[in-house]
């Protein structure tokens, strides 16, 4: 199941399809909007705003290819004398013998091996209460989907006293363990398992005496193909930006993922101490660190749409 | 396959199905029950004792949350996420809305393009937000700041102990406008054009049909938003923990009660005030989403 064609394949949340939001509006849904029903007023207005979320990100690259006195002697969103990017990146990854690229390393293998155990726990679950009516199965799924109401904040304090105490604070499953649990990814496979696998065919496969397990593997998988791509990408993403549990978990600078490793740079090139060349560092490790989730962003785009959707639309 | 053993499968299966069936839920559930009902039970009970040099830990009931409530710096922190709540949430939301509303119209230019556009921002994780951000306000080389001294103006300073919960308030709606705006989007497209083609025939205009059918069409779209949202604000840590760098002062150590949970625990290594604070924290989240979701489904049968 690849990225490139989600859109036959998506037929979870059939109501929203966001095969369909995606084309441009007048072609949607076969109504016909004539050109000239399109607002000036209306899109200056949509666009003055668009500056606003676009113009951030458009300082932050042009600062990354200056170099700190250019910083400070030039205006932001113009270019400095020189064009340091390259410098800049040769320091982000040479600085502290390489922490940066460790760093990255380490977001890496945090985020996708959460990403892979949450999709698969929150697959085999949401298949489970989709599929089957069994004792408690309601209560349980209510005792999941209300734990979302719990701030993850407020379980980081106990859980990491609770890992302190069985030895494993400042190794990388203290970051890894707590990113497996995925409440909304339960109900999101469970209201993807309930509308892509026809009862019939389950019917018929057990028919064919195939085992629950094997049906499970050799044909529901396949079809919830989308949902488990939509599932990681969110748990991806989760563990990807988590800041506040590596940075109570971890202690030893090798383990940092990105986000502690930048903030702890932050706060070392505002302390100053001669270490002044460190802003333009900063930026541009911010620079590099969000290119991947913004390409990863825009080309699965219609995976988190058809999950945004999927909780949007079902309540 | 002989008719018989589908007969056999079926008639003692259904206790066998039972079984795949918690096969199936309970990886998930283990894991579910190891790091969040454990975690949640061991910080109730750690939030019930005190823990001193002289004496070792003591069990003292709810003296915790007795002190918690009338903690100043823990209520200020409750009051100042409060206020996030009755402005940025209703800031961000109605934006959101108005996004979703117009790039549903059909009347905007590029609505595509401008759709990814407000969406960008949330693939910035909160941390390289907060970050850039305190640049982007920051008076060394901030774009801003050089602007007023371009003009001939004295710079204000954005993080200030007036400004610094406007600044913050910034930072989270530029994160979550796109993200709400999807969701409110996602069930915009959804609702059948049937469903005001004879309004528009009727000479009913856009903002009359957004108003009387989209709207509450999505209803149950913007709850979810308004519930989202009231958890994420009360949970802010990020912004406020990257901002302290540049504004030591206008943060201090309690500017969110997160933040202050995270400092009683982390620096003053107090965990159990710590515990009932973040159990506190949960309990208000807790009722605040309940009364919304209550309120909201009194309207809905109101209206109905």
């Amino acid at each position: 199941m690849t990225a490139t064609d989600p859109r036959s394949q998506v037929p979870a949340i059939p109501s929203s399809s966001p095969s369909r939001a995606d084309q441009p509006p007048t072609s949607s849904r076969g109504r016909k909007r004539p050109g000239s029903a399109r607002s000036t007023v209306l899109t200056v207005t949509i666009w003055t705003c668009v500056a606003y979320f676009l113009l951030p990100l458009v300082w932050l690259v042009i600062a990354s290819t200056k170099n700190n006195s250019d910083l400070f002697s030039s205006f932001g969103f113009w270019v400095g004398r020189s064009f340091s990017l390259w410098d800049n990146l040769v320091t982000l990854f040479t600085q502290q013998d390489g922490a940066f690229l460790l760093w990255s390393l380490n977001t890496l293998v945090y985020s996708l091996t959460s990403a892979f155990g949450a999709a698969f726990l929150a697959t085999a679950a949401g298949y489970g209460f989709a599929i089957y009516k069994f004792p408690g199965g309601k209560a349980i799924f209510s005792g999941i989907l209300g734990s979302i109401m719990i701030p993850a904040t407020a379980l980081a304090i106990p859980t990491y006293l609770l890992f302190a105490g069985a030895g494993i604070t400042n190794t990388p499953f203290a970051v890894i363990l707590p990113s497996l649990v995925s409440p909304f990814g339960v109900f999101l496979m469970r209201v993807y398992a309930a509308d892509s696998i026809p009862v019939s065919l389950l019917e018929a496969a057990r028919i064919d005496g195939a085992g629950e397990y094997r049906i499970f593997f050799q044909v529901s998988l396949r079809l919830l193909g989308p949902g488990i791509v939509t599932v990681f990408l969110f748990a991806l993403v989760s563990t990807w930006n988590n800041y506040f549990l590596p940075l109570i978990m971890l202690s030893d600078p090798k383990l940092f993922p990105l986000t502690v490793g930048l903030a702890q740079l932050q706060a070392a090139s505002e302390g100053g101490g001669g270490a002044e060349a460190l802003f333009s560092t900063v930026i541009t490790g911010s620079l590099v660190s969000i290119v991947p989730l913004i390409i990863a962003f825009l080309y699965l785009q219609r995976y988190w749409q058809s999950g945004l959707a999927t909780g949007g639309v079902k309540e | 396959m002989s008719v018989t053993t589908v007969r056999h499968v079926r008639h003692g299966s259904k206790q066998k199905q039972n079984l795949v069936a918690y096969s199936f839920i309970l990886p998930f559930v283990i894991v579910f029950l190891a790091m969040l009902l454990v975690p949640l039970v061991y910080s109730a009970y750690l939030s019930l004792f005190r823990t001193q040099l002289v004496g070792g830990r003591n069990f003292v009931w709810f003296a915790n949350y007795g002190r918690a409530l009338t903690d100043s710096l823990f209520l200020t922190g409750v009051g100042r996420m409060a206020l996030f709540l009755v402005i940025q949430v209703p800031v961000m939301l109605g934006l959101a809305l108005f996004f979703a509303l117009a790039l549903d119209s059909g009347h905007v230019r590029g609505a595509r393009f401008a759709r990814l556009a407000i969406f960008v921002p949330h693939a910035v994780p909160g941390v390289v937000a907060a970050l850039m951000w305190g640049y982007l306000y920051g008076k060394n080389f901030g774009p801003i700041a050089q602007a007023f001294t371009a003009l001939g103006l004295r710079p204000p300073n954005l993080l200030s102990n007036g400004n610094v919960i406007g600044a913050t308030m910034n930072i989270v709606t530029w994160e979550w406008i796109g993200y709400n705006m999807v969701i409110l989007y996602a069930a915009l497209r959804s609702i059948p054009p049937e469903l005001y083609e004879a309004a528009r025939i009727d000479g009913a205009g856009q903002i009359r049909i957004a108003w009387s059918i989209k709207i509450p069409s999505i209803r149950s779209a913007l709850l979810l938003t308004v519930i989202f949202s009231i958890i994420g604000s009360f949970q802010l840590f990020n912004e406020p923990k990257l901002l302290y760098v540049l504004a030591p002062n206008a943060i201090g150590s309690s500017f969110s009660p997160n933040l202050y949970a995270y400092n009683l625990a982390f620096t003053n290594q107090d965990v159990n005030y710590a515990a009932a604070i973040a159990f506190l924290l949960g309990f208000v989240i807790m009722i605040v989403s309940y009364v919304m979701q209550l309120s909201a489904e009194r309207r809905a049968r109101r209206a109905a």
